[in-house]
């Protein structure tokens, strides 16, 4: 009788099966299905690219009105050449899909809050953040509108969006990216809301650190109390060297916000220090150095006499790269750059009549506003004297393997509240607040996009960046006639001093907005007579502007007063002069802040391993160069110094407060040395100077460094260990550990996972001569030579030269290597 | 000696007919990706061996499948995302285990299901 060995081995049988085809625990997260993810026809391996793939296809696709041709270089750049617009955006919303549909799908998920569907409960705080922030009701604002009165655009959308479905449609399961196998699930249609989701993002990650820093602020002003903040934040910023000149004269402003009557004591709480702390951060916040560079110089400075323009924008570095490198080219324009996975047209890039560029404006978009509900249903709220309803928002978070959690959202007229007794942080029974965001109004920013690939000259692009809102940019242009100019461009709220840098009563309508900056009052200059423009995130203009910028914290220093001094030093500029700065590692912040701490260092009175280190940065030839370790001691002993004197005035408190810039101290430092704040408060009958306060941060440091000696990790390199990360942080399909210089405050401002994300250099003469390259690849596949084929490179410091050029010029180039053709059906 | 050479045949044909169909129902996406626990227990109820053998042939035709494609394909990659994969499972980067761990898996549920197969032709 053979039924129970039968029986047996069917049952150990389909227990394999079914052990490797689910998902098994493993530690935080969770396994692949390792059978389905081993199986050779299904799995990863088919995800292991050819080193030899051939690119060439032929394909039809009914929605297209022409034949598109797209031929792709060596670096697998392509080069889209289409009859029709339209017909461009679907073949550049294919080709993004093509190439980079996992990064498309989860971004877009992370921006909607519908991480926890694919991860899990996790994720939900995640989630449950981005949803209450307004994401989707901001982007399904955008959407409502541009379908309703931007028949163009409308089309553009839609045409990329069926480029991205037509990829979807004819991927066969084994062929699905490596990232939906690891993770376990598939991609779904693409739409036009998931682009202003990705779009919705870009603002959050340039503007949404003041969900976190103005709930910082009105903590750690609470907690010090007005005058001490006031001391310690100050927003004098004596070395700021501004976008424009300082002395530019600016004209009598269209709005002049006045300051609620009582706001000093009901608003700013002067004269009421050590009020009990009621709110808790958020759980998220963008890097505080999403920051870039920009600048053009004038044919003046040139030697061709033709204008360069340099554009580096500094975000978090990951893989696969938020740009994705494209030409396109119809009847109407010819253009190249980054683009957006995600978003039909170029971001960064230039056309055949002029280049441009842009970097963060880092104003104040975002404010809270505290509100008082009836009682625990929210559904009424005082306003301006009587009970006013709210209206319910429901968002529903679909989770994986658990039920759906519901977030019900009250609005109200200044927008979602985002905190209330269904959200806070466990630390604090909380305020209620409301959140009001210019990202929340309705998007024109695909179109600006749209038109600045189109435009010719100055007045067009002036006329394309009137239409961008939300996150406010610098936008620099160069032109090919000579004219070069930048301007601060978003929407930006006329604010009344400190209005919206703390919490605010939104009990009635006295602390609104009270208009929104003009566009012809927003800092615009051209063609200046010191031959270049620049930005880099510092304050745009000098105090004589008529309106409030917002914290200084928001504007970092030092990297403009590098740019403008190398730019105002030099002529007979070539680009490969432009590469060099681009990528120069001189710290001007340290030029300044070493003199200034070694006039309290008494070096005779330090141990001798702190002599050492001492020396070690006074050595220090001021670049933070790979292998330098002077900048590795100078950065430990900066932080101690800035720990020893801070530290005592925000020890106490049990929720994290906003450390005081590095600017503050050092300025400080070259002010006044009887700075009383260097006094440790915690020590009684005993007050510490400013000297002491610095010896003590040494002798901390020191340690510090000779830790670090031991590991031997003073190199600036291995203590900085820069890495491009995968989306998903795993280490494996990351790029660790790279060689690279740069830093905080350097104009290449490689931090740790932070940095140029795009290097771009256009010298406009008769034919275009332009180099750029990203830290990432054009492959978001893991498994293909090209998913990270630019990152050496670009750590290096390198740049490859772009092809721009018409198509039979470009399909007899020597780079040219592969041909996909588009036909229409 | 007779009965000997036309079971070691008999064998041979298994293995190479395991592979085979593994292979074929491998090539619709759509399948699951464990389709061919399917074709091998129709193999072993088809062709009648012993139990140990028909485990054997499983064994051997799954695992020369799945090891001769992983090998194929890794090579033609080189070793690019092998050695990714590598480290995201605890296997130390190492694309040679990555390739072990692939066979063994496809062997081991290969012969479990002729075994099976094998015994329903006794049941």
């Amino acid at each position: 009788m053979r039924l129970m060995p039968f029986l047996a081995s069917a049952v150990i049988t389909a227990g394999l099966v079914f052990t490797l085809n689910i998902q098994l625990k493993s530690g935080s997260s969770k396994t692949p299905r390792l059978g389905y993810f081993l199986s050779p026809q299904h799995g990863f391996w088919k995800n292991a690219e050819k080193i030899n793939t051939d690119f060439n296809a032929s394909l039809v696709a009914n929605e297209l009105k022409g034949d598109v041709d797209v031929y792709m270089d060596d670096r697998l750049v392509p080069h889209i050449y289409a009859e029709h617009d339209e017909d461009a955006y679907f073949v550049q919303g294919y080709l993004h899909a093509k190439f980079r549909l996992w990064q498309m799908d989860f971004q877009t998920r992370v921006a909607s809050g519908r991480l926890s569907e694919i991860a899990g409960a996790d994720k939900l705080s995640i989630d449950r953040f981005f949803r209450r922030l307004g994401m989707v009701y901001g982007a399904e604002k955008t959407e409502a509108s541009i379908n309703t009165t931007n028949p163009v655009m409308k089309a553009t959308v839609d045409a990329y969006t069926a480029g991205v479905n037509a990829y979807i449609k004819q991927l066969s399961p084994e062929d699905l990216p490596f990232e939906f196998k690891l993770m376990n699930y598939a991609p779904e249609e693409w739409t036009p809301k998931k682009t202003y989701l990705f779009l919705m993002f870009m603002s959050y990650d340039l503007t949404g650190r003041s969900a976190a820093a103005d709930l910082q602020l009105t903590n750690t002003r609470d907690y010090l109390g007005y005058d001490l903040f006031d001391k310690l934040y100050t927003n004098q910023q004596d070395s700021l060297d501004p976008i424009i000149p300082k002395g530019t004269a600016y004209s009598v402003p269209a709005i002049t916000p006045l300051k609620p009557v009582g706001s000093d004591l009901a608003y700013l709480h002067k004269q009421d220090p050590n009020l009990a702390i009621k709110t808790s951060v958020s759980p998220e916040a963008p890097n505080k150095n999403n920051g870039s560079n920009n600048w053009a110089v004038s044919g003046t400075k040139t030697k061709s006499g033709r204008p360069i323009l340099c554009s580096d924008p500094h975000l978090g570095l990951n893989l696969p790269s938020l740009w994705y490198e494209v030409q396109i080219t119809t009847p109407t324009h010819s253009t190249y750059g980054a683009s957006f996975p995600g978003s039909p047209a170029v971001i960064i890039g230039f056309n055949d009549s002029l280049a441009w560029g842009v970097t963060n404006a880092g104003r104040d978009v975002l404010d809270y506003y505290e509100l008082k509900f009836k009682d625990s249903t929210q559904k009424e709220y005082w306003f301006n004297g009587t009970w006013q309803a709210t209206s319910n928002r429901q968002e529903i978070i679909k989770v994986k393997d658990s039920a759906d959690v519901v977030e019900n959202i009250a609005m109200t007229n200044w927008g979602p509240a985002m905190f209330d007794a269904h959200y806070q942080n466990p630390q604090s029974k909380g305020r209620n607040l409301a959140v009001k965001w210019t990202a929340h109004d309705a998007s024109t920013g695909v179109e600006a996009f749209y038109k600045l690939n189109r435009a010719k000259n100055i007045d067009d692009y002036l006329e394309a960046i009137a239409l961008w809102k939300c996150p406010g940019q610098n936008f620099v242009v160069a032109t090919k006639s000579g004219d070069i100019a930048i301007k601060q461009q978003g929407n930006f709220i006329a604010r009344w001093d400190h209005q919206g840098d703390f919490i605010m009563p939104g009990f009635d309508t006295s602390y609104d907005w009270q208009g929104i900056i003009p566009m012809s009052e927003n800092p615009f200059i051209k063609n200046p007579e010191r031959g270049f423009v620049s930005s880099a995130n510092q304050k745009p203009t000098d105090a004589t502007y008529p309106y409030y910028l917002g914290t200084a914290s928001s504007f970092p220093l030092y990297r403009g007063i590098s740019v403008n001094k190398q730019l105002n030093a030099m002529t007979q500029i070539t680009a490969q002069d432009m590469q060099a700065m681009q990528t120069s590692n001189y710290n001007v912040f340290a030029e300044m802040a070493r003199p200034a701490l070694m006039k309290f260092i008494k070096v005779d009175k330090l141990s001798t391993d702190a002599k050492r280190m001492v020396s070690s940065m006074t050595n220090w030839n001021l670049y933070n160069n790979e292998h330098e370790t002077g900048i590795t001691a100078f950065k430990v002993i900066w932080d101690s110094v800035e720990d020893a004197v801070w530290g005592d005035e925000l020890a106490g408190s049990s929720i994290p407060l906003t450390k005081p810039e590095s600017y503050i101290l050092l300025e400080q430092m070259k002010r006044d040395s009887n700075f009383s704040v260097a006094d440790d408060i915690r020590t009684k009958n005993k007050i510490e100077t400013l000297q002491e306060q610095v010896m003590v941060g040494v002798e901390n440091a020191t340690k510090k460094l000779v830790a670090l000696e031991k590991e031997n990790k003073l190199e600036w390199s291995l203590y900085k260990a820069t890495r491009v990360l995968h989306l998903t942080k795993i280490p494996a399909l990351s790029r660790m550990n790279l060689p690279i210089g740069g830093g905080v405050n350097i104009i290449n401002a490689t931090s740790e996972n932070h940095g140029p994300s795009w290097r771009m250099i256009v010298h406009l003469t008769d034919e275009i001569e332009a180099y750029g390259l990203y830290p990432g690849g054009q492959n978001g596949n893991p498994g293909s030579p090209y998913y990270d084929s630019f990152v050496d490179y670009w750590a290096a410091g390198k740049y490859y030269r772009l092809l721009f050029m018409a198509k039979e010029k470009l399909k007899a180039n020597e780079h040219t290597k592969w041909h996909i053709q588009f036909k229409t059906a | 000696m007779k009965t000997s050479v036309s079971n070691s045949m008999k064998f041979l044909v298994t293995v190479l007919l395991s592979a085979l169909a593994a292979y074929a129902v491998g090539i619709y996406g759509n399948l699951p990706w464990w389709s061919f626990v399917f074709t091998n227990i129709l193999i072993a109820v088809a062709i009648p061996q012993k139990p140990i053998y028909a485990f054997l042939s499983g064994v051997l035709g799954i695992g020369l499948l799945w090891f001769s494609l992983a090998f194929i394909i890794d090579n033609q990659n080189q070793h690019i995302l092998s050695t990714k994969v590598a480290n995201v499972l605890p296997l130390h980067g190492s694309f040679v285990s990555l390739i072990i761990l692939t066979t063994v898996v496809g062997a081991l549920l290969g012969g479990l299901a002729a075994l099976t197969g094998s015994y329903i032709r006794k049941a």
